[in-house]
C-alpha cells in the first residue's frame, strides 16, 4: 500500500515532545508551565502507546492511554490545589521562593 | 508525496511549533493556548492511528476539561506573568543540553538499536466504525473492569484531596 507512514516517524515526534517537556520543566520557572509540560510528557508517552498498539494490532496500548488520562486529570486536579495553597501562604508561586526547608 | 504524508508533515510541523511555544512564551495563558493546540495536533495523530475513541477523549479531557482547569487557575491567581528574577547562569545551557542528550539517545534506539523499518498502513475504513468502539467498549468494561473501577476510585479521592487540601483551616482568616 502506497500510503504509508514509517512506525518510526510517530515514534520519532513522540520522542521531540517528550524532550521538550522535559526541557520545560527544567528550565521554567512557573510551576503552572511546568506542570503543563509535564502534561506534553504524559501527551508524548501516549502517542507512543497509541503507536505500538496500531503496530502490534491490539487494543491493550489504547485501553491503557484512557487510564493514562484518567489518572493526569487527577493528578491535575491535585496538583492544581497544591499551587494555589502555597499561593495562598507566600503570595506568589515562583519555584525559587519554595525553599522553606532549606537550613 | 501523497496527502497523508502532507498531513503527517504539517501536524509534526505545527505540533513542534507549539512545544516551543510552550516552553517561550512569557504569557502563561498563551503557553496553555499553545498546550491545547499541540493537544489537537496530537488528537489528529490518534486519528491517524486509527484510535478513534482515544482522539476524542483526548480532546475532551485533555483539550476540554484539563486545560479549562490550567487556565481558570491561571487567572484566578493572576499569575499571568511573574518577575524577572535571579537565574542561575548555569541552569539555562545545560538544561537545554540534558534535553539534548536526552533526544539523541530516544534517537539512537530508535535508529540504530531497534532498527524500525515497518510502515504503518492508513487505518482501513472498518476502524473508523462503531463496531471498533464496540470492541474498545467491551474490553473495557469486561477483561479490564478492575482498573476501570479502580480508576473511578481515584478519581473520587483526587476530588475529596483538593477539597480537603484548599478548605480554609477553622479560625484561619484570609
Amino acid at each position: 500500500m502506497a500510503h504509508t507512514i514509517p512506525l518510526s516517524w510517530y515514534l520519532a515526534i513522540s520522542a521531540l515532545l517528550f524532550a521538550m517537556g522535559a526541557l520545560g520543566v527544567l528550565v521554567r520557572r512557573n510551576p503552572l508551565i511546568i506542570f503543563m509540560s509535564v502534561e506534553l510528557m504524559l501527551n508524548a508517552a501516549n502517542l507512543a502507546f497509541v503507536t505500538f498498539a496500531r503496530s502490534f494490532g491490539v487494543l491493550t496500548g489504547q485501553i491503557f492511554v484512557f487510564f493514562v488520562m484518567t489518572v493526569s486529570a487527577a493528578e491535575v486536579a491535585v496538583g492544581l490545589a497544591l499551587i494555589i495553597i502555597i499561593f495562598r501562604n507566600k503570595h506568589s508561586i515562583d519555584v525559587d521562593l519554595m525553599n522553606s526547608l532549606k537550613g | 508525496m501523497n496527502l497523508t504524508l502532507i498531513l503527517f508533515i504539517v501536524l509534526a510541523a505545527v505540533a513542534a511549533a507549539s512545544a516551543v511555544g510552550l516552553l517561550v512564551s512569557r504569557n502563561t495563558v498563551y503557553a496553555a493556548l499553545f498546550l491545547v493546540l499541540n493537544f489537537a495536533t496530537v488528537a489528529i495523530f490518534y486519528l491517524l492511528l486509527g484510535a478513534p475513541f482515544i482522539a476524542l477523549a483526548q480532546v475532551t479531557i485533555y483539550a476540554g476539561a484539563i486545560m479549562v482547569l490550567f487556565l481558570f487557575v491561571i487567572m484566578l491567581l493572576g499569575s499571568e506573568k511573574l518577575p524577572k528574577g535571579q537565574v542561575l547562569p548555569w541552569q539555562r545551557p545545560m538544561a537545554i543540553a540534558l534535553a539534548a542528550v536526552l533526544l539523541a539517545e530516544a534517537g539512537f534506539l530508535l535508529f540504530q538499536r531497534l532498527q524500525l523499518t515497518a510502515s504503518l498502513a492508513n487505518p482501513e475504513s472498518s476502524v473508523n466504525t462503531t463496531e471498533a468502539l464496540r470492541t474498545l467498549g467491551l474490553a473495557l468494561f469486561s477483561q479490564y473492569l478492575l482498573p476501570f473501577e479502580v480508576t473511578s476510585v481515584l478519581l473520587l479521592a483526587a476530588m475529596v484531596g483538593v477539597i480537603v487540601l484548599t478548605k480554609k483551616e477553622k479560625g484561619e482568616s484570609g
